[in-house]
């Protein structure tokens, strides 16, 4: 695996306000960038940024491997079963063994039982894990999580923190946009709101 | 790509979306009897252009289904992080509407032709008018499905889009029962400018959605 990730002097527009300007950021192999901040400060459209999904106002984004985004919605059709909805976009990742990629994302966020069961009825906590499951089949090297541990339970964080251990172990790249404190040792920390830009009067 | 098409295919059958038009399409045509009155000979005549225009407001009925969903679900996103152009992505979406649209609609047409008493030469030409029409229907309503993706009150908005768009294919193809092959090809060319054009409309309006 080998991934990087450079933001340069990104800004960032949304709705006419300028929500913060001047972020800069190198990510190498095996790195972690947590993003902290209060709400509606551009967390997330950090996050959709690097994914491509928005425009930068100002900067660039520099990127190799592969990008796996969890973002506010978990993007599983929610009249299939959980396991033929993962199985959709592990087909979609091009993963060498869609099945196999599957089986043991359900089993890394303990939802191994719950294959056969529609996704609609899942619990809030139950359809994060199981969009994070989409993001460990994806294979990608680099992971844009944004606020992942929303609505999970105490061993449900503990399976998130060692599920982004271990791909940093494995030279992945992980950006975590998060309220809720995590453990994710030695992970760089990007506290947005010192990149504030003050309305000019 | 097929992935794609499979999945809108199988996510319009599952939903009833197939029984839904089909029911609907009968409904409409079978008001006009009501309506006209049971003169055989008039019905006969009147009947291509009312199985046209009971297409066309079928192919209303699932717009708000072809885009909004994927776009709340972050569907629409994903496919985009995965570098899948969101042309290619609205092309995908028709070809999959059109294989869930078009049978029921070819079914509803044939049982309403037998209603109305249309003779088997009109019959052909209003069946082949429709699987040259149907694509060009599909990619209209992919695209009002796209631009009315979020608004509040979007079916009625989307029936405002489409159905000015869809008088093209009506003149041309209620056109063809007594013109023929000339209406036909008329029909063909404008379902391709939609099938062509449709695919960057819906795209550009996924992509705003999307921001």
């Amino acid at each position: 695996m080998s991934a990087a990730l450079a933001l340069s002097d990104l800004a960032c527009r949304r709705g006419g306000r300028l929500l913060f300007a001047g972020v800069s950021c190198p990510l190498a192999a095996g790195d972690a960038l947590v993003v902290t901040g209060a709400n509606g400060c551009g967390k997330s459209s950090l996050l959709r940024m690097i994914a491509g999904l928005l425009p930068p106002f100002e900067g660039e984004v520099a990127l190799s491997g592969r990008v796996a985004l969890l973002g506010e919605a978990s993007a599983l059709d929610g009249d299939r079963t959980l396991g033929a909805a993962l199985h959709f976009w592990a087909m979609l990742d091009g993963v060498a063994d869609p099945a196999g990629c599957v089986a043991r994302a359900l089993d890394d966020v303990a939802l191994a039982e719950l294959g056969d069961v529609p996704v609609r009825l899942l619990s809030t906590g139950q359809r994060r894990r199981a969009a994070l499951a989409r993001v460990l089949a994806s294979g990608a090297e680099l992971w844009l999580l944004d606020e992942p541990a929303t609505g999970l339970d105490m061993a449900s964080i503990a399976l998130l923190e060692a599920a982004v251990a271990r791909h940093r172990e494995r030279g992945g790249i992980a950006v975590i946009a998060t309220h809720q404190p995590l453990a994710v040792a030695g992970a760089a920390t990007l506290d947005l709101a010192a990149y504030r830009v003050a309305e000019a009067a | 790509m097929i992935a794609l098409v499979l999945r809108d295919v199988r996510r319009s059958y599952a939903g009833g979306g197939a029984t839904l038009t089909l029911g609907f399409f009968l409904l409409v045509a079978i008001l006009f009897p009501f309506a006209i009155g049971p003169d055989a000979r008039l019905l006969a005549r009147v009947g291509g252009g009312v199985i046209w225009a009971a297409a066309l407001l079928a192919a209303l009925l699932p717009v708000e289904r072809l885009i909004a969903p994927d776009l709340e679900t972050g569907v629409l996103d994903q496919m985009a992080v995965r570098g899948y152009s969101l042309p290619v992505v609205a092309a995908a979406k028709m070809a999959g509407h059109w294989l869930a649209f078009a049978p029921p609609v070819m079914g509803a047409a044939l049982l309403s032709a037998a209603l109305f008493g249309l003779d088997s030469a009109a019959t052909v030409t209003v069946l082949a008018g429709l699987a040259i029409g149907t694509p060009g229907l599909a990619a209209l309503a992919v695209a009002t499905g796209a631009l009315t993706a979020g608004l509040r009150g979007a079916g009625a908005v989307a029936g405002l889009v489409l159905l000015p768009l869809a008088i093209p294919l009506l003149i041309f193809g209620a056109g063809a029962i007594e013109g023929g092959a000339g209406g036909l090809k008329l029909l063909g060319a404008v379902s391709l400018v939609l099938l062509a054009g449709a695919p960057f409309v819906s795209a550009a309006a996924m992509r705003i959605g999307m921001e």
